[in-house]
């Protein structure tokens, strides 16, 4: 699907030894060896560990006799199988319990620090790593997770590992890559009113389609991207595998650096400074050339709603469902069938699709400003009678600055239930998933089949849109609500 | 790890662009803290009715694609989650190798920590490769890891691409691990100009 008009996209020459990227730097800063005939060697500053994806590279260590080999530079915390009811209810179910528990077993044994359970600061890893100020500038940071591709927002090189590279990276602090392709999307101009960094992410990923960037790593750039707050840049780069990409990147500026300073773990005192002064040298030279470049017009871009399976079928929600009359294969037998699982006319008006559920929360959209700005959207109204909504805060941090600033009873008044922090509905491993059937407006990241729940229907949502459909029942354009 | 130097085995075509991992294993399967026994659960919700009934019709049930081992799917294959989980129930179900015309990079890094080849065909060749799996009797191919190349015994042949060292590491069942470790000098150095930050190290939690 091609949605926006003014596409170019132009092959540069290969670069200058002198000009590099900010992810030529990044990278370059942190090769241990380069073995001849070898993949190069990479040095890991932070490696983050959850219950899902560590229990087997835990096992592996034991079975070679390996330690963790930087304990310090290793943090673990419980997020996508815990409930979302409230802390302490027992969790019912057993084999979830025992991947957690074999977590906080892992972690004693091999000394890793665990933001547990009970623990004020449990959260998604992807939101506890900024909010604790774990993730700086500059850093290489890696998590048996796709969307860790988050961390970038901070100007960090951030990519998802399967488990045979999280217990590499546990015993060695490095990992054997090779060196991805650089892309540049270049978002000029400025986000219209209502128009937010999850429909900057659809509408690229609409574009360019889901792997539109497989084997290279964005750099977002451009006067829209750099407008962004940082809720919105880790909005943008965790949606960057959605298209494919190994990670997405935005060079750090004063907002980065503002967002960073005073977190828990970030550097202090004189050690600030020289931090600083280290990220001012990171952001990419001029001239400096990437493998693609993509250009954007910011003006272009509305509030967007998916469609269908997976993250590329979008359509702006002023939009229709696309017509499979016209396409030619193998894209009208996707369609199809992507429309056949969603339970679709072809042609029908976005506005018109009547939801059950919403879920607002996730790696992509559970921080406080996402909250702030659903709440917005829900103060003074009530969710339809039809539908059920949830606000799943991404962290405990975040859940305790929501209820300070009231965000918690806005949301309760207007209908939403307030839940504990997790992954939730995101990925359904929990007890919060869709019945067979049930639509669901989502702010998370993946539409694809059963994803929140074997039947469920997903549509890709801002939180802004997902709050005004769980109000109005079906999708409505954000840019007409009455706010009150 | 497994080796791999040469296989022969029945495909199985499976018609579908942009397979995700959340299809190949869906997530209610990631509980389990072995890396064994994910092979039932390969495909699942394709091959399965939400009571556990299997349902007729999906192709890796056919019996003229029993005990294939190895798959052939459209563009973009193993998008999505980063799930290692995806590569052992593909191993586990009998799979060796998956051809495709592009695949998704953390997926096709997994196959290569579990001796499971991703065998990167031109769109027009791995169609090819479809329409003889659909059309063909039994149809068998040879991939051949030491030549880099795919071929049936009614004419077709066609190479494929693989990092070098990824292929050295797969034809001699080698442990990564080990050899990074094989580094441990340069680690040390690298760890001793570049120490955690004191912010890292601190005990508070």
């Amino acid at each position: 699907m091609r949605l926006l008009n003014r596409y170019e996209k132009l092959v540069i020459q290969p670069p200058m030894a002198s000009k590099q990227t900010l992810f030529e730097k990044i990278w370059n800063a942190h090769l241990v060896a380069q073995p001849s005939g070898r993949s190069p060697i990479l040095y890991i500053d932070l490696h983050l560990v959850h219950e899902v994806t560590s229990p087997q590279a835990f096992d592996g260590l034991r079975a070679a006799g390996r330690k963790v080999r930087q304990t310090a530079r290793t943090v673990a915390t419980v997020d996508h199988n815990i409930p979302t009811e409230p802390r302490g209810t027992p969790i019912t179910d057993l084999i979830a319990a025992k991947q957690i528990s074999a977590l906080q077993a892992n972690c004693k044994e091999f000394g890793v620090r665990l933001f547990d359970m009970d623990s004020p600061d449990q959260g998604i890893v992807h939101v506890i790593g900024p909010e604790l100020g774990l993730t700086r500038p500059g850093m290489t940071i890696v998590c048996g997770d796709s969307h860790t591709s988050t961390h970038g927002a901070f100007g960090a090189l951030a990519f998802g590992i399967g488990t045979s590279e999280v217990e590499h990276v546990l015993a060695t602090q490095c990992l054997a890559q090779q060196k991805p392709k650089t892309m540049k999307i270049d978002v000029r101009g400025r986000l219209a009113e209502g128009v937010t960094a999850k429909d900057l992410a659809l509408g690229i990923i609409g574009q360019i389609g889901t792997d539109g960037a497989t084997g290279h790593v964005i750099e977002y750039a451009g006067t829209a991207v750099r407008a962004l707050s940082m809720e919105g840049r880790m909005t943008l780069c965790n949606m960057s595998i959605e298209a494919g990409a190994r990670a997405g990147m935005v060079a750090p500026d004063e907002i980065t650096f503002a967002y960073v300073k005073g977190k828990r773990f970030a550097p202090h005192g004189g050690e600030w400074e020289k931090a600083v002064e280290y990220w001012r040298s990171l952001p990419t030279d001029e001239g400096a050339a990437f493998d693609k470049i993509i250009e954007m017009d910011a003006a272009q871009l509305c509030p967007f709603v998916t469609w269908g399976t997976n993250p590329g079928m979008v359509a702006p929600v002023t939009g229709r469902v696309p017509e499979v009359n016209g396409l030619t294969q193998p894209e009208r037998r996707s369609t199809e069938l992507a429309l056949l699982y969603m339970g679709l006319e072809p042609g029908k008006r976005i506005e018109d699709i009547g939801i059950d559920r919403v879920f607002i929360g996730s790696c992509t959209n559970s921080r406080i400003e996402d909250l702030r700005a659903a709440a917005r959207v829900a103060r003074g109204h009530h969710v339809s009678a039809n539908v059920r909504a949830m606000v799943v805060p991404g962290s405990q941090t975040v859940k305790r600055a929501a209820e300070q600033e009231g965000l918690d009873q806005i949301f309760l008044d207007a209908g939403f239930e307030w839940r504990e922090s997790g992954c939730s509905m995101c990925l359904g491993m929990n007890p919060d998933i869709l019945q067979p059937g049930e639509r669901c407006a989502s702010t998370s990241n993946r539409n694809f089949e059963g994803r929140q729940g074997r039947g469920g229907r997903t549509h890709l949502v801002s939180p802004m849109m997902a709050a005004a459909a769980a109000i109005a029942g079906h999708f409505t354009d954000i840019r007409n609500w009455k706010f009150q | 790890m497994k080796p791999f130097h040469t296989h022969h085995g029945r495909v199985a075509p499976l018609e579908r662009v942009n397979v995700d991992t959340d299809q190949i294993i869906p997530k209610q399967f990631l509980k389990r803290i072995e890396r064994t026994g994910f092979g039932q659960f390969l495909f699942y919700d394709w091959r399965f009715s939400g009571d556990g009934k299997k349902k007729v019709g999906f192709v890796l049930d056919e019996p003229r694609y029993a005990g294939a081992s190895i798959l052939v799917a459209g563009k973009n294959f193993g998008c999505g989650s980063s799930r290692e989980h995806a590569v052992w129930a593909l191993t586990d179900f009998g799979f060796r190798a998956v051809i495709s015309s592009s695949f998704a990079d953390i997926f096709a890094n997994n196959s290569t920590k579990n001796g499971f080849l991703t065998v990167q065909l031109s769109e027009q060749e791995a169609a090819e490769v479809m329409r003889r799996a659909r059309e063909k009797k039994d149809y068998e191919l040879t991939i051949d890891l030491e030549q880099c190349e795919v071929r049936d015994d009614q004419g077709f042949r066609a190479k494929f691409p693989v990092d070098e060292f990824v292929r050295h590491c797969l034809l001699n069942g080698l442990d990564d691990i080990g050899l990074t470790l094989q580094h441990e000098g340069e680690i040390s150095a690298y760890e001793t100009a570049h120490p955690a930050p004191r912010s890292l190290l601190s005990s508070e939690a």
